[in-house]
């Protein structure tokens, strides 16, 4: 396994950005995700590092080894793409095989058929392994793909919103599989997702790309609790984080434009009136939504609250976040 | 508005059954979900309710009369399909007045209907723009402006925001309620996403392998429900199962596998054999001092809280616990569980043991 390094890259297509001076470290033996949402430059980033597509400036080094001009065969990596690509005529054994079988690894026979097995077992198709390709169901079929890149030992796997297609259930095991995965065996992982779960749970390392430029990178925790711009803020948290003026309460610093309140960040029962305009019963917890001096804002209760459309609760901010008017973060 | 009785409803597709004798009611001004995975039924009862498929016996009522057998054009509702069904030709206005031209409406009438829609659905500025150039969420809007411009008893959705990005999604259902609120229209919905379906609807049908499983508000069904599947299939993550071969008596208030003796509340329906007990994960508690234990195999970080995943003699639990607690992998702990809140299910059947907790629940369910 590999470090991979980005450095000052830079892509446009036409007038449009969409990648903007991308300085970046992914450390070897690391799970790195790119978070955005459509057209932050995620899935451009990872074709930078495959060899699918050139940077117009910048450089990357795989495992030290600079990549210009390197197709991506000779990069050594293993991509699992949004869409899943089989090949058709096989079988799911014969699909998983097929990147050992290449005349370059001479894998023994044994060992493919350890390797397959394990995968296999991973990913929940073993009882599928004889079955055509196009025999199988749309999320079997990505299990498959991503299978076929999980028997390889690459220097960086490569990952475009892969899980995006699976059922709930299917997605919350692979979330926690392929985290072990990359744990257990110290691969570098580089994995785009607009999806801030897969993002907070799998991930040792989140990059927050906006249009093109990377403006935060660090553990999922640092990007939670310590956001250096609203934007950032906003990619993580569910309830998304409330942003408000800054003067509807008291004590924003001189500089500040907008206050930012994560559920946590409100108090209930001190402070000034706020309207209580829905309640939203999820289950394990309880959605407030509320009217503040006419503002809108979302926050969380306890799972039995007896608060109801029409009621009086009192808020009060606690630990807040402040952001200026470019939306940086202040104070 | 009105109120839509299901009694006995039953489909069959040749020799498939698509919905058993399903029974429910939604009342006036009701935002009503109609949940389940894939197959389950839940769209062929929508079509049953609108008039677009006959059932193969039972009745349904809308105010109380019996429309069963009627087509849909006689049973005054609104179906909004996947919401992107528009006149390409016609222009926003134009679209959204169709269905009162069609019914023969004089033109000042509609005109001032059209705007008061256009109000509610704030598109006011687009009225005269093709539907071509419109955003998603614009689309939406009008497709819903020519169900909602009929005044009809009732609206019906079946997954209409099944096809955008999670974002957008959540906004257009906080848009789609809000609308409800103003309107007070009854609603029947059909979606597959539990969380739309707790977030969203006033009331809930659960329902699989063409059967309703359980029916009732959200907040009871997620706390007391009827069977493991609904214990599953709402929640993320789900509700836990530890599995166990055992006894219980009525009135007892306690169960006792691995050794270890758990607090449940007092049971109604004795049972002895294969059973499951159901606790959510933020009902269970990591306690170094407690005598049911386990090893940590997976910690998920969630910002506020954690889930962490640990393996037990009865199977995997998870726990939603807070962020700010140190948990490793490879660890061993001990489990609490928090006595209010467990279910005991049959195992074999699925269906909940009833207890004095969920009794009032499972009652109406």
């Amino acid at each position: 396994m590999a470090e991979v390094n980005l450095t000052g890259i830079s892509k446009n297509y036409g007038d449009d950005v969409a990648l903007a001076d991308v300085t970046m470290t992914v450390p070897d033996g690391s799970f790195v995700v790119l978070l955005g949402p459509t057209g932050a430059g995620k899935t451009t980033t990872l074709r930078m590092v495959s060899g699918l597509d050139t940077p117009d400036a910048g450089e990357i080094k795989i495992g030290g080894r600079d990549m210009a001009g390197l197709t991506p065969a000779q990069r050594d990596v293993a991509m699992v793409f949004q869409q899943y690509s089989l090949y058709p005529h096989l079988t799911v054994r014969q699909n998983l095989e097929f990147p050992l079988k290449s005349p370059v690894l001479r894998t023994p026979l044994d060992e493919i058929k350890r390797k397959v097995g394990e995968v296999a077992e991973v990913l929940q198709i073993s009882h599928k392994l004889d079955n055509k390709a196009t025999a199988l169901s749309g999320g079997e079929m990505q299990r498959v793909s991503i299978g076929r890149a999980l028997v390889r030992n690459p220097s960086v796997y490569l990952m475009d919103e892969p899980l995006s297609s699976l059922d709930a259930k299917l997605r919350s095991d692979l979330r926690i599989e392929l985290k072990n995965i990359q744990a257990n065996s110290g691969a570098t992982l580089l994995y785009v997702t607009h999806d801030q779960i897969e993002a907070m749970t799998m991930a040792t390392h989140v990059g927050v790309l906006d249009h093109g430029r990377l403006v935060q990178f660090g553990t999922p925790r640092e990007i939670y609790e310590n956001p250096v711009s609203v934007y950032a803020a906003s990619r993580l948290g569910q309830p998304r984080i409330n942003v408000l003026p800054a003067d509807v309460f008291a004590g924003a610093p001189a500089t500040a434009k907008t206050i930012g309140l994560r559920p946590e960040h409100i108090v209930q029962g001190d402070g000034a009136d706020s309207l209580v305009q829905r309640v939203e019963h999820l289950g394990d917890q309880t959605r407030l939504h509320l009217i503040y001096k006419d503002h809108a804002l979302i926050t969380v209760t306890d799972a039995h609250t007896t608060l109801k459309g029409g009621d009086i609760v009192k808020i009060r901010p606690q630990n807040p976040y402040y952001f200026d008017a470019a939306g940086a973060r202040v104070g | 508005m009105a109120q839509i009785r299901i009694e006995n409803v039953r489909k069959d597709f040749g020799t498939f059954n698509a919905v058993k004798s399903s029974t429910f009611t939604i009342e006036d001004g009701e935002f009503f979900m109609l949940l389940g995975p894939s197959g389950c039924g839940k769209t062929t009862t929508l079509r049953m309710m609108a008039g677009l498929e006959l059932p193969s016996s039972g009745q349904i009522y809308i105010d109380g009369e019996e429309v069963g057998q009627k087509p849909a054009s006689q049973r005054d509702i609104a179906f909004v399909f996947q919401m992107f069904a528009l006149y390409p030709h016609l222009n926003v206005g134009k679209n959204i007045s169709y269905p009162l031209i069609s019914q023969g409406m004089p033109k000042a009438q509609v005109k001032k209907k059209v705007n008061e829609i256009a109000e509610i659905l704030g598109i006011t500025d687009i009225l005269k723009r093709p539907v071509g150039g419109l955003s998603g969420g614009d689309r939406q809007r009008v497709a819903l402006g020519r169900a909602i411009v009929r005044d009809p008893k009732a609206f019906f959705m079946d997954e209409p925001l099944g096809a955008l990005d999670a974002e957008f999604r959540e906004h257009m259902s906080e848009e789609l309620r809000a609308l409800h609120d103003r309107m007070n229209a009854t609603t029947v919905y059909v979606t597959h996403d539990q969380l739309e379906a707790m977030q969203m609807g006033d009331k809930i049908v659960v329902m699989n392998h063409g059967s309703v499983e359980q029916f009732g508000v959200p907040q009871d069904i997620y706390d007391w429900p009827a069977t493991k599947f609904v214990a599953e299939f709402i929640g993320s993550p789900p509700m836990n199962f530890l599995n166990f071969h055992g006894m219980v008596g009525n009135g007892e208030t306690q169960v006792s596998f691995g050794d270890t003796c758990f607090d449940i509340p007092a049971q109604l329906d004795g049972r002895n054999g294969d059973l499951t007990f159901g606790v959510r994960p933020e009902h269970v508690r990591l306690d170094d001092t407690a005598s049911y234990r386990g090893v940590v195999s997976a910690t998920e970080y969630l910002g506020t809280t954690q889930i962490v995943t640990v393996d037990t003699a009865n199977g995997a639990v998870k726990a939603r616990v807070s962020s700010a607690d140190t948990v490793r992998v490879g660890e061993r702990t001990g489990l609490q569980f928090d006595a209010r809140t467990i279910t005991l299910f049959d195992a074999g059947t699925g269906r909940a043991l009833r207890s004095q907790a969920n009794q009032g629940v499972l009652a109406h369910g």
